[in-house]
């Protein structure tokens, strides 16, 4: 009952990239942004065109033949042994953590262990698979990050973040206050308990704002979406991207990635 | 539910959590009680844990009661037995009604008039309190928090800090209202106020009753941890102990009890051990000078053998009710306890509660989680509260037909409506070539995307869909 022990693979020569459905329609550049890092360090990098959604808004809400009939159809989507890498700790969780108790004592349960475990949260894998250095090219500045709780808690990477941003010579990392704390986003919680959510998400904006940094980062684009869009329509001083569109704009002295 | 119990005043509609949760929000001073008191117990187990092996014990803990759990009826029986043969006199309950019933049997063969109670949850599930004083026994709360929440006329807000939403300007003008005292911001005046005012009760009471922390089957032995000494005095000074407990509180030896208690004060108050740790075996023996004559056990099942028969389910037994769960819980510290409407609130309610009021009565309770996590991440015995929450959400709404939904009161939740939009966004996304093309349409039409979405855009603006998806990207990419 112990939770198993992560082992990581040597650094392969192929990946499969599992984008998300946030990434695919309100963040595509951060999806691009991880994409074009693993392609730096090496790796060539397949997408496959039928990917849509991993199930975890039906799942969470209790809708598991509806969870199930969807994350059925994406996993014959990594015929090969690659790693499959997620720009999400959420949606990695979903593949790693729950993927295979969805189809326990079903024709597809092999399958869902065998995917559960080649799935990795996408900075994760650059940090300990790819061991990425990241040469930092841009101007001084100051960002907190918010790392959401399925990637700190189901996918254990809370000190990735911190440690790859740590590699960036000119950015300083501030933390807020009760940075562990969860941003109220929680999925369809946050359409179901407008209210409980709106205050969480107003602290967690407070206690960035506080921080001075004027900008976050974050491993999740629910998280993302809840916490900038809580600033831009209270008209709080804080920005936010996705860790990846920060990584890569960092590193990059080309245009690519996000503007 | 029995006209008894529905006639308690205390008595609230658990449906009503969302009005419940909304009024708190906006209660500046009740969101500051709560939020001090997290942030203060947070930072105090943090401590106590420190430079231990919290996973290791952690596992030895969620190992031991484990254990217990699966040779339950055994453990039960040797508790049975051994409590017999110690002269401890055990007694059943399927409810907390027929609970109520043999307390006041046992007060009533007395002949006792008073009362007087240590803290104990399972009391407040049987609402002990209201049908003691219904039947003319005046049973009085000598818990601080429990004193206090007791004077107040209100249900405790948090199952180890009853009083945890009150600051000591509310408890003083309440002591000075119903009790005389002056008015203060001395907690030690307050204190021994209260004290004071007990302890006279303590002496003229004719049943004393407490919960019980750990049963021990191997010795016959009820465990009971406390700070103030109200729990000493309530098991030794009045002439009969009445201990209630529910079932799964059984442990096999007094070795498993080491681990426990390092982990549940731990959790609980950040304490390495409390200021009292009773240990019950027995009535007085005729050469002791003190002790009560009598001493019963109650054994309260109260929904809990149901929740035995589900492998899944069973982790919600493994709790030792340390209340770290809601310390941590981020939803709990916005609303309180009170706004969850139920004997247990937090994480542990959540889990629990559906079992012993049905889902149908308590349907809103698992969906109240941002399922972070910080509840299963701190439980001293590993329960995967996120893993239980989203069980129930598919029990509540039938969900899952491979996996049939068993709790009393399960799809109750289901709407025509959501189930519909989730049938439809399954369709979609199950078939990859119809994803595409909505997706895509979507970017393309994205200044027609509505600005408003319901409770979203209340706190925060609408998610902006971007002009190509990361698919078409790739594609173009590709070409």
């Amino acid at each position: 009952m112990a939770d198993p022990i992560k082992i990581y693979p040597p650094k392969p020569s192929h990946v499969y990239f599992y984008a998300t459905c946030l990434i695919d329609m309100f963040y595509p550049d951060a999806g691009m942004a991880g994409i074009q890092l693993l392609e730096r360090e090496g790796i060539k990098v397949c997408f496959p065109e039928d990917q849509t959604c991993c199930g975890q808004p039906a799942y969470t809400s209790g809708y598991h033949d509806e969870a199930r009939a969807v994350a059925k159809a994406q996993l014959d989507l990594f015929p090969e042994d690659w790693p499959i890498v997620v720009p999400s700790g959420s949606c990695g969780g979903m593949m790693r953590k729950h993927y295979p108790s969805l189809f326990k004592h079903t024709r597809q349960e092999a399958k869902a262990i065998d995917i559960a475990a080649r799935t990795w949260e996408l900075t994760d894998f650059l940090l300990n698979v790819c061991h990425i250095k990241l040469e930092d090219v841009g101007e001084p500045t100051t960002v907190a990050m918010h790392t959401s709780c399925s990637a700190r808690r189901e996918m254990g990477v809370a000190e990735v973040g911190p440690r790859l941003i740590g590699q960036l010579n000119n950015v300083s990392l501030v933390e807020q206050t009760r940075a562990e704390e969860c941003c109220g986003f929680g999925g369809t919680f946050a359409v179901r308990h407008p209210e409980i959510s709106g205050a969480m998400v107003s602290e967690k904006v407070d206690t960035l704002t506080d921080t001075g940094a004027g900008e976050f980062v974050t491993t999740d684009c629910g998280c993302l979406m809840n916490i900038a869009g809580y600033a831009e329509k209270n008209r709080k001083p804080l920005a936010g991207q996705h860790i990846l569109s920060f990584l890569w704009n960092r590193t990059n002295p080309g245009k690519g990635g996000e503007s | 539910m029995n006209s008894e119990s529905s006639a308690n005043p205390h008595h609230i509609d658990v449906k009503e959590f969302h009005p419940r949760a909304q009024a708190a929000i906006a209660d500046p001073k009740l969101r500051q009680n709560f939020r001090r008191a997290m942030d203060g117990l947070i930072s105090k187990r943090k401590d106590a844990f420190e430079g231990m092996d919290l996973e290791a014990l952690r596992e030895l803990g969620a190992n031991i009661r484990l254990r217990a759990l699966a040779n339950l009826p055994d453990l039960l029986e040797q508790l049975e037995t051994k409590l017999t043969a110690n002269g401890i006199k055990v007694h059943w309950a399927i409810d907390g009604d027929e609970a109520c019933r043999i307390v006041r049997n046992i007060c009533v063969a007395r002949n006792a008039k008073t009362v007087i109670k240590g803290k104990s949850m399972v009391s407040e599930e049987m609402e002990l309190n209201h049908y003691l004083e219904e039947h003319g026994i005046e049973a009085l709360e000598s818990d601080l928090g429990e004193y206090i929440v007791q004077l107040a006329g209100e249900t405790p807000s948090h199952i180890i800090m009853p009083a945890i939403h009150k600051n000591t300007g509310e408890i003083s003008e309440l002591m000075h209202e119903k009790t005389g005292t002056d008015l203060s911001s001395d907690v030690e005046y307050l204190t021994a106020s209260a004290r004071q005012q007990l302890r006279e009760r303590f002496m003229n009471a004719d049943v004393g009753v407490t919960g019980v922390n750990f049963a021990v089957a191997e010795t016959g032995t009820l465990c009971l941890v406390e700070n103030e000494g109200n729990g000493r005095m309530t098991t030794t000074v009045p002439p009969c102990h009445i201990a209630v407990t529910g079932i799964e509180k059984v442990v096999g030896t007094l070795e498993d009890v080491v681990p426990l208690l390092a982990l549940l004060t731990r959790s609980a108050t950040g304490q390495h051990i409390t200021t009292y740790f009773n240990m019950i075996s027995g009535p007085r023996k005729p050469e002791e000078l003190d002790g009560p004559e009598e001493v019963h056990l109650v054994l309260v099942d109260n929904g809990r053998s149901s929740i035995y028969q589900d492998d899944e389910l069973l982790d919600t037994l493994r709790c030792i009710r340390c209340g770290a769960c809601m310390n941590h819980c981020p939803v709990y510290t916005r609303v309180g306890g009170h706004t969850y409407g139920t004997t247990y609130p937090g994480p542990i309610g959540k889990i629990l509660m559906p079992h012993l009021i049905g889902l149908d009565e308590g349907r809103h309770l698992p969906t109240a989680s941002s399922l972070c996590g910080a509840c299963g991440e701190v439980c001293p015995v590993k329960i995967p509260i996120p893993d239980l929450l989203v069980r129930l959400r598919q029990e509540s709404v039938d969900g899952d037909k491979l996996n049939p939904a068993k709790v009393r009161g399960h799809g109750a939740k289901r709407g025509t409506l959501e189930a519909l939009i989730w049938k439809g966004w399954s369709w979609m996304h199950a078939r990859p070539g119809i994803y595409r093309f909505g997706t895509a349409v979507a970017a393309r039409l994205r200044m027609l995307q509505p600005g408003q979405l319901g409770g979203w855009t209340k706190y925060r603006t609408a998610p902006k869909l971007a002009n190509k998806t990361l698919h078409q990207k790739m594609k173009e990419r590709d070409q």
